[in-house]
């Protein structure tokens, strides 16, 4: 077995372009359908990056800003695996996060909430993943924020998250919640996935057998790429 | 009931948002923070072939330039080589071939400088050594020759994030002085309005001696550009 093209994305499990619950998708959605590609070579590679490209303090969001103590907020540490479809885990695959705060704002000009920045905490972190498809990082839980959408819209706590994988039609954004978020429900970037079991594989579980004891809680969020085909049988493609 | 395959599902896919430069380029959101931010160097010192720059902006459907977006871009080098170990072979050392830029927050202009890249066989699986022989049949990567596997002309790889688009937009960007690997680009050929095809055309000029391509992406509206599902 040779391996072949990555899985179909289930596009249904995905959000559509145009979402009209979250506005600013209104004129940036494409309207007419996506060419489907059989994948080429241009499509099953994708950027390689090694430890020469980050440092080791770069998954470390209490330590990689901080120049006058830590920031202030709840320590947690958010960790899981980067998996395909198919259970295997993605090694050596570069997962970026970025995040408001614990108040809410984010470390950017054009960020104008009213709650304060944090002189320590910069919002953002970056890691490779081990042999195991395994990351981590340290940082501190983000705030619910507002934003203009309707009059009274707020985001949930999330922290951003993206990833490559092996091959450029794997590569991912997305964004992690926390469970028991009360505001899930009420957020129209969540609710733009038509999925609700995609949704719930959204928020991380609290995870205490990872907590650091008098420390940290943990949080336990696994990503999953698109899997990919073996070649068992090399038929020549009919019409191909 | 039948048996149960246990497959996972994909993680679902979110908007970038309108901070992702805070993650991704946190110099353009207005702080230092890494020793080094990726994605500056596309092609490296070494790499052979045409250095050119490509430019253009993202344009949402009221006709209106997007002044926060993240696009990235994926390519081979002159010799239609990625680098991966897929890619087809060695690469120059430095070159990565892959990129990343933002659009200006006042102008929504991006631009990156590279190197041409070169024709691509759809599915190669081959050391540079035997690539040229390999390339007058057109195997596919898992080595199946297959004469409908023309090479693809010279291209860009493009992926689009901003505040905004729910899941990253994929597309290609070909060069207008191509003509006639373009006329048959199996990719360009796929689609079925010929009208639609020269959205994904760049157009050549010289600024300074160097080729500049020109690449706006519609993303709404007449003359939308051609998005794959890849
Ligand atoms: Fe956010």
């Amino acid at each position: 077995m040779k391996p072949a093209e990555y899985y179909q994305r289930d596009r249904r499990l995905h959000p559509p372009a145009l979402t009209p619950d979250y506005k600013t998708s209104v004129a940036r959605s494409p309207r007419y359908s996506l060419i489907s590609l059989q994948q080429s070579v241009s499509e099953v590679t994708g950027p390689v990056f090694g430890h020469n490209d980050i440092d080791p303090i770069d998954n470390d969001l209490i330590k990689n800003y901080a120049t006058a103590g830590d920031p202030i907020g709840e320590r947690i540490i958010v960790h899981g695996r980067v998996l395909d479809e198919d259970g295997r885990p993605v090694p050596g695959t570069l997962v970026e996060v970025w995040q408001a705060n614990a108040g809410g704002r984010y470390r950017h000009k054009k960020d104008t909430y009213l709650a304060p920045i944090d002189p320590n905490f910069g919002g953002c972190g970056r890691t490779i993943t081990d042999e195991h498809g395994y990351y981590y990082f340290r940082t501190v839980k983000p705030g619910a924020y507002p934003w203009r959408n309707w009059v009274n819209s707020w985001r949930p706590a999330h922290i951003h998250v993206s990833v490559f994988g092996r091959a450029f039609s794997q590569r991912l954004i997305t964004q992690l919640y926390f469970e028991g978020d009360p505001l899930i429900p009420h957020c129209p970037i969540v609710q733009t996935i038509p999925d609700p079991a995609a949704i719930e594989q959204l928020i991380a579980k609290l995870d205490l057998n990872a907590t650091v004891p008098l420390d940290s809680v943990a949080y336990r969020f696994d990503i999953v790429l698109r899997g990919r085909r073996s070649t068992l049988f090399e038929n020549r493609l009919e019409g191909n | 009931m039948p048996q149960t395959l246990n497959y996972l599902r994909e993680t679902a896919s979110q908007t970038a948002g309108p901070y992702v430069h805070i993650g991704l380029a946190p110099g353009a959101a207005g702080f230092d923070i890494y020793r080094q931010e990726l994605g500056h160097d596309i092609a490296g010192p070494n790499a052979k072939g045409e250095r050119i720059r490509v430019e253009g902006l993202v344009i949402d459907g009221t006709g209106s330039p997007v002044k926060d977006v993240l696009l990235e871009v994926w390519q081979a080098n002159a010799e239609g080589i990625y680098a991966h170990p897929e890619g087809g072979g060695d690469v120059e050392e430095g070159f990565r071939g892959w990129g990343r830029v933002i659009t200006d927050f006042e102008t929504g202009e991006w631009g990156f400088d590279t190197v041409k890249p070169g024709p691509v066989v759809p599915r190669a699986k081959m050391t540079s050594g035997v690539r040229q022989a390999v390339r007058e049949s057109h195997p596919d990567w898992m080595g199946r020759a297959d004469e409908a596997h023309a090479p693809m002309a010279p291209h860009l790889n493009f992926w689009i994030v901003a505040r905004g688009i729910n899941i990253g937009l994929n597309t290609r960007m070909y060069f207008e002085d191509e003509a006639e690997d373009n006329a048959k680009d199996p990719v360009i050929n796929l689609i079925e309005w010929e009208r639609r095809r020269a959205t994904l055309i760049a157009r050549r000029s010289l600024r300074d001696g160097i080729p500049v391509y020109r690449f706006d992406i519609r993303l709404q509206g007449e003359d939308e550009t051609v998005f794959f599902d890849i």
